[in-house]
């Protein structure tokens, strides 16, 4: 393995330099019929799950199929997604927003041997490399965190989960049976860089024990004002502490009782590490959206506290989602999101549906908003 | 394989497509190395992540350490260090960085490009990726110090491609398809996500914010890009006249011969369309019924929820004077509770060279933010401290009760000096006079 230069002069780093140029033009990466009808689409269809006809102006077409995939993805399988894209979409391919791969053709006859040269794919331990599906009133590929393959600080898992949830709830990524599109997200901790705080339904990573002191490194890798300022309960202090051999050294103090196991600290401070297999585990939210169809945007209200991470297959959580996905297919109005419909039937009424138990973790008590979610009105129902 | 991974192995069966085989598969062909490439990171890198994952899968916690300060000269984004907790049993990811690399807009491509980024990848990288990261980059996971410099100067020399946004500064910016292929998009989400990106490249790279800050352009109230739940800025494409009909396709619809939805609905009987319970009822708003056989809508009422356009995509088209509304403050629960996007501008017209959205919103917002935010406190929970009234302040917008929900239902109102008639000075001798002690 020699060190293979790319031209880069490590002594002259300013030398040649580009930078600042941003990402490549979008309009470089469109299909010729996506260019020549940009802005001029007319309505489109969804001709089954996961075969959509965009119809433009001028009575173009363009047929996308869609299709899954894991968001943590080989060069192997890019490279044999490109082989696809070259063999019936002139080499144009794209990604959605929640980890589907998209591929697009103008011509009709190729979406039947597309789909079926998809779906003929699967890896040797027997998953599909490409089922498609996610369109419509079904469920969608779950966007989701790094988790234990690339974070410092999760809760749990994210591909692991991810996957053994898409499991269980594969047919409904292939079908369009359900009341309205359900979304389902996943967060390895409360950072929630998968945003999934307005999800029809969230897992989300939760820790659970304030966070060990490893004395002798805080004022060593830390600066122990930030670790201080970032702690949202104020439950962090200075303090001083003696060492083992005598050594007066400058730490702090957590007041374990006010701690909410955000693991903000920690990520200002690699000596005041929370991770623990015992205290790790999932807590489930539900009844969020973003869009603005019918009700406003909502966020997800959390509907199990917590879950053990249960590696390999999680499938405790897993059966929760489906309980929750089954209540809510047989009792949603048409179009109505999970949220609509819980908020219709009532949270009370939700957790009976759901045959989830209520326990006093789901009642609010962070800061002034707790107050508005507490019921203020003789109306409920038994 | 060089690990075994009995619990990592489970996750191969099942239909969904399984990251496990994947990563074997990988690891797989970097053992044969087929092509011949003169790896630069450790060849059984993929093997060694394996490993360190099934050893989190029984531990139950996470083998990764924080990140050191690695990166490329001149930037302070873009690299995220990551370096093992058990090196010496898992050398291969003993130093396993992350890059973030700007993806295109609407994340279309063409596969001479990604082959161009595998080989690059492949080559310099452990050849694992994300398609794409939360943000929207294309995430390389995975290589060493001294291969970033080398990485960043093909990347921007040969494939004329830049890094994305990580740390406290602008992180990329990302947008919905838009008008590339959705007949909603009110405005280029893509044109404005390029021009704004590239605008702002200093913010992008060097870090000079007290924290991260998001823009995400969505063309319609659909929200396929989640801007108003997760962006600092969150651009919504809308329209101020009229949606537009077209009562013949009504009619069609009524009659069952195009699909409610689009579609959407085919996998389970709904019984036949009713235009009364699936469309008017369910307007939020109520502007809308049926007159002679024909849909009519009090466009003035209409809240532009998407509804009806989405029920019947082919007889209700989004109105011709198209913008967008702008929304301040979105972001996760880290530290102060999950916010939503407030509502800042109602309507913006989103036309290039877009001066207005730069020089009155975007720019004094970030004069404002840089000036007063504390350190790691985003948009929205410095509105929250100091108000919305203040950033209408500093960006010279008029308060307009589309801003809220409600009015207050306080009088504590923090009056100031110079809206009180005659000041707050005032002589308390001459108050005595008037009134005995």
């Amino acid at each position: 393995m020699a060190f293979i230069s790319s031209g880069y002069n490590v002594d002259k780093p300013m030398e040649d330099r580009i930078s600042d140029i941003g990402p490549r033009k979008y309009d470089e990466f469109y299909p010729p019929v996506i260019a020549s009808n940009k802005g001029k689409w007319l309505y489109h269809e969804i001709l089954k799950p996961g075969v959509l006809v965009h119809v433009a102006e001028s009575g173009d077409k363009v047929f996308t199929v869609r299709c899954g995939g894991a968001r943590l993805m080989s060069t192997g399988l890019i490279l044999e997604i490109c082989d696809i894209a070259d063999k019936y979409c002139d080499g144009y391919v794209r990604w959605t927003t929640r980890n589907n791969i998209e591929f697009m053709t103008d011509d009709e006859s190729k979406v039947e041997p597309l789909v079926q040269d998809l779906e003929s794919r699967k890896f040797p331990g027997g998953s599909y490399k490409f089922p498609v599906g996610g369109t419509g009133a079904g469920v969608t590929n779950i966007v989701h965190t790094q988790g234990w393959v690339h974070c410092h600080t999760p809760a749990t898992d994210a591909s692991g989960p991810v996957k053994a949830t898409m499991d269980a709830l594969f047919d409904d990524f292939k079908d369009h049976r359900l009341p309205a599109q359900l979304r389902v997200s996943l967060a390895c901790c409360l950072n929630m860089c998968g945003a999934v705080h307005c999800s029809d339904i969230a897992i989300l990573g939760y820790h659970r024990k304030p966070p060990m002191l490893d004395h002798e490194y805080v004022d060593k890798m830390c600066e122990i004002p930030l670790a201080i300022a970032a702690c949202p309960t104020a439950a962090i202090k200075p303090a001083k502490v003696e060492s083992a051999s005598g050594e007066k050294l400058k730490s702090v103090a957590v007041n374990n009782d006010r701690c909410m196991f955000c693991g903000n600290c920690y990520t200002m401070c690699p000596a005041m590490p929370l991770a623990d297999q015992e205290g790790d585990g999932i807590v489930l939210m539900a009844g969020g959206k973003v869009s603005n169809r019918i009700s406003a945007p909502k966020f997800s209200k959390v509907v199990v506290a917590f879950i053990p991470n249960e590696p390999p297959l999680w499938p405790k959580t897993t059966e929760v989602i489906k309980k929750m996905v089954e209540a809510y297919s047989a009792g949603a109005n048409k179009y109505e999101r999970l949220g609509e419909w819980a908020e219709r039937i009532g949270w009370e009424r939700f957790f009976e549906k759901c045959e989830l138990e209520f326990t006093h973790h789901l009642i609010d008590d962070f800061r002034d908003p707790a107050y508005f979610t507490w019921r203020q009105t003789s109306q409920f129902k038994f | 394989m060089k690990h075994e991974t009995p619990m990592l192995d489970q996750l191969e069966a099942g239909p969904w497509p399984s990251f496990v085989s994947d990563l074997k598969q990988q690891a797989e062909k970097r053992a044969k190395n087929e092509e011949g490439i003169d790896f630069q990171i450790p060849q059984d890198v993929v093997e060694d992540l394996l490993g360190v994952l099934e050893l989190s899968f029984k531990d139950g916690e996470t083998h990764w350490k924080h990140g050191g300060i690695v990166g490329v000269f001149g930037y302070g984004g873009g690299v995220i260090g990551r370096y093992c907790d058990q090196p010496e049993q898992f050398p291969g990811v003993a130093h396993f960085h992350t890059m973030r690399v700007n993806q295109p807009g609407g994340k279309f491509y063409k596969t001479e490009f990604l082959r161009d980024l595998c080989k690059l990848w492949d080559f310099r990288g452990s050849g694992l990726t994300n398609m794409h990261g939360s943000t929207g980059d294309i995430v390389f996971l995975g290589t060493t110090t001294p291969q970033l410099e080398e990485i960043f100067y093909e990347m921007t020399h040969k494939l004329n491609q830049d890094l994305g946004g990580s740390g406290s500064n602008l992180r990329t910016p990302s947008d919905c398809i838009g008008q590339a292929r959705c007949e909603w998009a009110c405005y280029d989400t893509q044109a404005l996500c390029y021009d704004l990106t590239n605008e702002y490249q200093d913010e992008l790279h060097r870090p000079a914010f007290p924290y991260k800050f998001k823009f995400k352009f969505d063309g319609c109230p659909n929200c396929c890009v989640a801007s108003i739940a997760r962006s600092d800025l969150s651009f919504i494409g809308t329209w101020r006249d009229d949606i537009k009909i077209d009562q013949e396709a009504v009619q069609a619809y009524i009659g069952g011969e195009f699909p409610p939805n689009g579609g959407s609905h085919s996998g389970r009987d709904w019984g036949p369309f009713s235009i009364e319970k699936e469309v008017i009822d369910l307007c939020p708003t109520n502007c809308m019924w049926m007159d002679g056989g024909k849909l009519k809508i009090d466009n003035k009422e209409c809240t532009r929820c998407m509804h009806c356009i989405c029920v019947m995509p082919r007889a209700l088209r989004i109105g011709d004077d198209r913008g967008v509304s702008i929304f301040a403050g979105a972001k996760a629960p880290i530290l102060d509770g999950a916010q939503m996007g407030s509502l800042i501008v109602p309507f913006i017209k989103a036309e290039p060279p877009y001066t207005e959205i730069k020089e009155n919103v975007i720019e004094p917002i970030w004069d404002w933010w840089m000036e007063e935010g504390k350190n790691r406190e985003r948009l929205g929970e410095l509105m929250k401290r100091q108000g919305l009234q203040k950033l209408l302040e500093v960006c010279g917008f008029d308060p307009d009760p589309r801003m809220v929900q409600e009015p207050r239902s306080n009088p504590y109102i923090f009056w100031k000096e110079e809206e009180v008639t005659g000041g707050w000075e005032r002589d308390v001798d001459a108050f005595r006079k008037k009134h005995q002690r």
